[in-house]
């Protein structure tokens, strides 16, 4: 472990690609379905994907719209003129021997992403992002003396997102990518499911004493925001470690091992392929019209920075802002009932159910956001009757477990379980009458000052009425009695 | 005398009855058969052919549609992915593929009614001027059989001269088609870039590869290219036709009407003295006729060689990465690993000008020298593109030989590359621009044909057609 005092010396330099994985039907160039989880494998391939002689790749419209939605996520307008480049090397996962990404003329220049690290507003530049296809996967059975390609993946359009080399530190790479993640959710780019590897991240990363870059290291293919931040503690450690005992830091790509939690070395630069980069001459130029791109400005939906600042409004603490924006059906519903002219009262009251009580029922498997019953009428009746006492705020908790589990009107769960409140004055007063008889002692220290026998006066109330007096009534009348 | 008639003769007489199918399939096997010794066929397709056949006679029977090209019989270079045989592309390396789909070419001829009986012989991947290269043999020029019959279309136009079938399709990147159409003596069109699908065929150059018919006539071209041309979902570099289509009207235009330019560095230094007489008594004829004649010049057309040879194995060596193999076609069986499986099936299965071609294609795509070359050829491309629409600016058509020579004999640019590119140096330009033009036969000297070439705009096919089929009747 280099001390902090050593580490202190360095600065770290961290440029971040992302690969983001397109949630279109198809492939990036041909008509098999881009979907392949769980598929058995090459069951989605044509002729294209294969390579076959004489097979033409048609580029997918609906990728370049999720291109152009991307460049509209991240702070930029997309280039009206872009090209399909051919990348050249071999390997057997790749069928045509090349693979057709943006490398001249990119659809996305420019951009930029505003992250927060430690209550501080920093910005991430992007560099360009470009639309390519994927390759398929290569797998390579433990003691055996072949290897099996499984193509579906092959094809699958991709944007690549380029970052500056503007972040500093692995807290500020995990916050970037986290916020890519939730601006290519947002903006309906991609399904950034982390699981199926619909986002990996490769992680440039150099260490300098001065103001001149070091040779950065490629750490590549991670697929979580953990495994991002522990990537580039390693790679920090590593080459300030080199460089402390005089060795050099050796420009190269690294792999990264999650089971021994540590980057391992998979190709230095001399052995880095030409890759012989050439225009598709089977693809026409992507040429981009004003109405296109005006089109699908017009229909860009809010990205997390504007959602988080409506949150923001509602004055939720922190951690309940954050998994709103980071659990979009809870969020979206939030905003739903704002636009429905919900109080803000009774919208923060639901808000913070979403982010405690739902969100523990989603924690612990029992429902998922997808699934849960959100309707907006079910929800604006149960605050209402939660702000005017009709239940208790226990008892609302009780019916929206309910309610988003099963579905049903807070109501009719209400009068199910028992739940309604009794704020009926005469109601209450026998029952006060009553307790007060059976409690002298109680009553007799109430009298003598002491708040906390009032508290326990209420709650022989409550256990009197089966939880059904609203308790600052009873207290009301407690006072009223004993005066 | 051919013994077929006009291609819509043939299907007209078929869709009344009056011809069989199967009998003009058989024709077509036995003529292909007979001719064996030429090597223009590399393989027949007789069993699917023979079905098509009796299936469109017992359509016509039932009095059912069977299309404008019902019946004929037609011969696909063997760079076409077709159903019924192997395709091979005349390479080693794709020896024993059955394709798993039919290029889009052929699947609108079917669809009209047309039938493929064979496929024919070219240098293998398209790659040459000759046939020559063809990894399994050369085909032999139909007037002289010690002589080549041009390519890479080579057996697609000695097997139209052979009289073998109506029409042959051939693919043309920098001059495949209309080359050995002149050597053989046979009409040979290459369409505007991007007018027919490119769609499974063994492609060579993409930016330059097309597709088109060769035929006896022009009239038979036009019928073909009708069918052939559309737009294709399966290749986005295709175009909308032209919409009057292509086949020809019977009111021609005036041919006085028309401003047509001669290239004047088509008709200088490096042409046969012979073929020069014989282009210039063909303009004399079109004079006579009341053509409006011009000399014009378009300066950077000897760049385009170079050009063209720098941009196409370019192309090519990245269209050949795909034949590894790994998955279908040969796979070398002596490979113990990844590498060795790479580098013993491409050496043993391509050729030399295949090779030859992904070296030179590798080498200008390199970092360090892709500025230097590729874009450079990029560079001279556009200027050309450019001299040729001023030129068309002043002229309707341009005029000029298909070759500097007649066919010359086997073997004798065998050893010498730049010898055998030299033959494309009239036909390259045409490709780089995208432009549509024709070779129609011109004559003979010493009995061995000579081919005239006219060129006309992006997109004015169905002008050029018209064009070509008055130019062929005055110089007939």
């Amino acid at each position: 472990m280099i001390s902090a005092e050593i580490r202190k010396k360095y600065t770290v330099t961290i440029g971040i690609e992302c690969h983001v994985q397109l949630k279109t039907k198809t492939k990036l160039f041909s008509a098999a379905g881009n979907d392949s989880r769980e598929a058995a494998p090459n069951t989605h391939i044509s002729h294209i994907d294969l390579g076959m002689p004489g097979a033409l790749p048609v580029l997918n419209e609906a990728a370049v719209e999720l291109g152009m939605k991307a460049a509209f996520a991240l702070g930029t307008t997309p280039q009206k003129f872009s090209e399909f480049d051919r990348k050249h090397y071999f390997y057997p996962d790749l069928p045509t021997g090349y693979q057709i990404t943006q490398f001249y003329h990119p659809i996305i220049i420019g951009g930029e992403v505003r992250i927060e690290v430690d209550g501080q507003e920093k910005i991430v530049k992007i560099h360009e992002a470009h639309l390519e296809a994927d390759a398929g996967k290569s797998i390579h059975p433990p003691g055996k003396d072949y290897s099996l390609v499984d193509l579906n993946r092959a094809g699958t359009p991709l944007l690549e997102i380029v970052s500056e080399p503007d972040m500093h530190s692995a807290e500020e790479a995990k916050v970037y990518a986290k916020e890519l993640y939730l601006r290519m959710r947002y903006a309906g780019v991609s399904e950034a499911n982390m699981y199926y590897g619909n986002m990996r991240f490769d992680v440039n990363l150099s260490v300098s004493t001065n103001d001149v870059l070091g040779t950065r290291s490629e750490t590549k293919n991670l697929n979580s925001f953990r495994s991002i931040e522990r990537a580039i503690e390693f790679e920090t450690e590593r080459q300030i470690e080199l460089f402390e005992k005089g060795e050099k830091v050796v420009q190269e790509t690294r792999g990264w091992d999650d089971a021994k939690q540590r980057t391992f070395t998979q190709r230095s630069k001399e052995e880095a392929h030409d890759y012989r980069y050439m225009p598709d001459p089977d693809i026409p130029p992507l040429v981009l019209s004003d109405e296109m791109i005006e089109k699908v400005r017009s229909t860009m939906p809010a990205l997390p920075g504007e959602v988080r600042e409506k949150f923001m409004g509602l004055q939720l603490d922190s951690s309940s802002v954050d998994t709103l924006v980071e659990e979009m059906p809870a969020g979206r519903f939030v905003l739903t009932l704002l636009d429905s002219g919900c109080k803000t009262a009774d919208v923060k009251r639901v808000a913070n159910w979403l982010t405690s009580e739902v969100q523990a029922l989603v924690a612990n498997d029992k429902i998922s956001w997808e699934t849960a019953k959100l309707d907006v009428a079910n929800f604006k009746q149960l605050a209402e009757m939660t702000s005017s006492n009709k239940v208790s705020s226990t008892g609302a908790k009780a019916i929206l477990i309910d309610m988003v589990q099963i579905g049903g009107s807070p109501a009719e769960i209400a009068e199910a379980k028992n739940l309604l409140q009794v704020s009926d004055e005469d109601e209450i007063n026998d029952i006060v009458k009553q307790v007060l008889a059976e409690n002298p002692k109680a009553a007799e220290d109430v009298r003598n000052g002491e708040a906390k026998a009032i508290g326990f006066l209420v709650g022989q109330i409550m256990k009197a009425s089966k939880g059904q007096a609203n308790p600052s009534v009873a207290q009301d009348l407690i006072k009223k009695q004993l005066n | 005398m051919s013994q077929w008639s006009a291609i819509a003769d043939i299907a007209e007489k078929v869709q009344k009855g009056e011809l069989k199918a199967e009998n003009l399939v058989a024709q077509a096997l036995k003529t292909i058969e007979d001719n064996q010794d030429f090597s223009a066929v590399i393989a027949t397709i007789e069993d699917r052919a023979k079905e098509r056949a009796i299936e469109i006679d017992n359509r016509v029977e039932r009095n059912e549609a069977v299309g404008r090209l019902a019946g004929v019989p037609f011969i696909a270079k063997d760079n076409f992915l077709t159903f019924g045989s192997e395709t091979t592309a005349a390479s080693n390396i794709l020896k024993g593929f059955e394709a798993p789909y039919q290029s889009t070419a052929i699947q609108r001829l079917e669809a009209e009614g047309a039938i493929c009986v064979a496929k024919a012989n070219l240098d293998a991947f398209a790659h040459g001027s000759s046939t020559e290269n063809s990894d399994f043999m050369t085909t032999k020029n139909p007037h002289d059989k010690t002589k080549v019959p041009g390519g890479s279309s080579g057996g697609s136009a000695a097997s139209v001269i052979l009289d073998m079938a109506p029409f042959a399709l051939g693919t043309d990147t920098g001059g495949s088609i209309r080359l050995p159409a002149a050597f053989c003596g046979a009409v040979g069109y290459k369409p505007t870039y991007g007018l027919v699908s490119r769609s499974g065929v063994v492609a060579m150059a993409s930016s330059t590869d097309v597709i088109g018919p060769l035929t006896r006539t022009v009239e038979d071209a036009a019928v073909v290219l009708d069918v052939i041309a559309a737009k294709d979902a399966l290749d986005g570099t295709t175009i909308e036709p032209e919409g009057d289509g292509y086949a020809l009207s019977p009111e021609l235009s005036a041919l006085s009407s028309k401003k047509i330019g001669v290239i004047k560095e088509y008709m200088s230094d490096g042409i046969d003295v012979k073929v020069k007489a014989q282009i210039e008594a063909a303009i004399t004829k079109l004079k006579d006729a009341g053509a409006e004649i011009v000399e014009v010049s378009l300066p950077s057309l000897p760049l385009a060689l170079a050009c063209y040879y720098i941009i196409c194995p370019a192309e090519v060596s990245s269209n050949l990465s795909r034949y590894d193999g790994q998955r279908y076609g040969f796979s070398h069986p002596e490979a113990k690993n990844l590498d060795d499986s790479y580098n013993l099936t491409r050496s043993e299965g391509f050729g030399t000008e295949a090779k030859r071609r992904i070296m030179i294609g590798t080498y200008v795509l390199s970092s360090g020298y892709y500025d230097a070359y590729y874009k450079k050829a990029q560079q001279v491309r556009t200027k050309l593109i450019d001299e040729f629409n001023k030129t068309f600016e002043t002229v309707d058509f341009l005029l000029g030989p298909t070759a500097p020579m007649t066919a010359f004999e086997i073997g004798k640019h065998a050893n010498d590359p730049l010898e055998m590119y030299l033959t494309d140096i009239m036909t390259v330009a045409v490709n780089l621009v995208g432009v549509p033009a024709i070779s129609i036969p011109a004559g003979k000297i010493d009995n061995m044909p000579v081919g005239l070439q006219l060129i006309a705009p992006q997109h004015k096919d169905r002008d050029l057609l018209g064009l070509a089929s008055q130019v062929e009747r005055i110089i007939a």
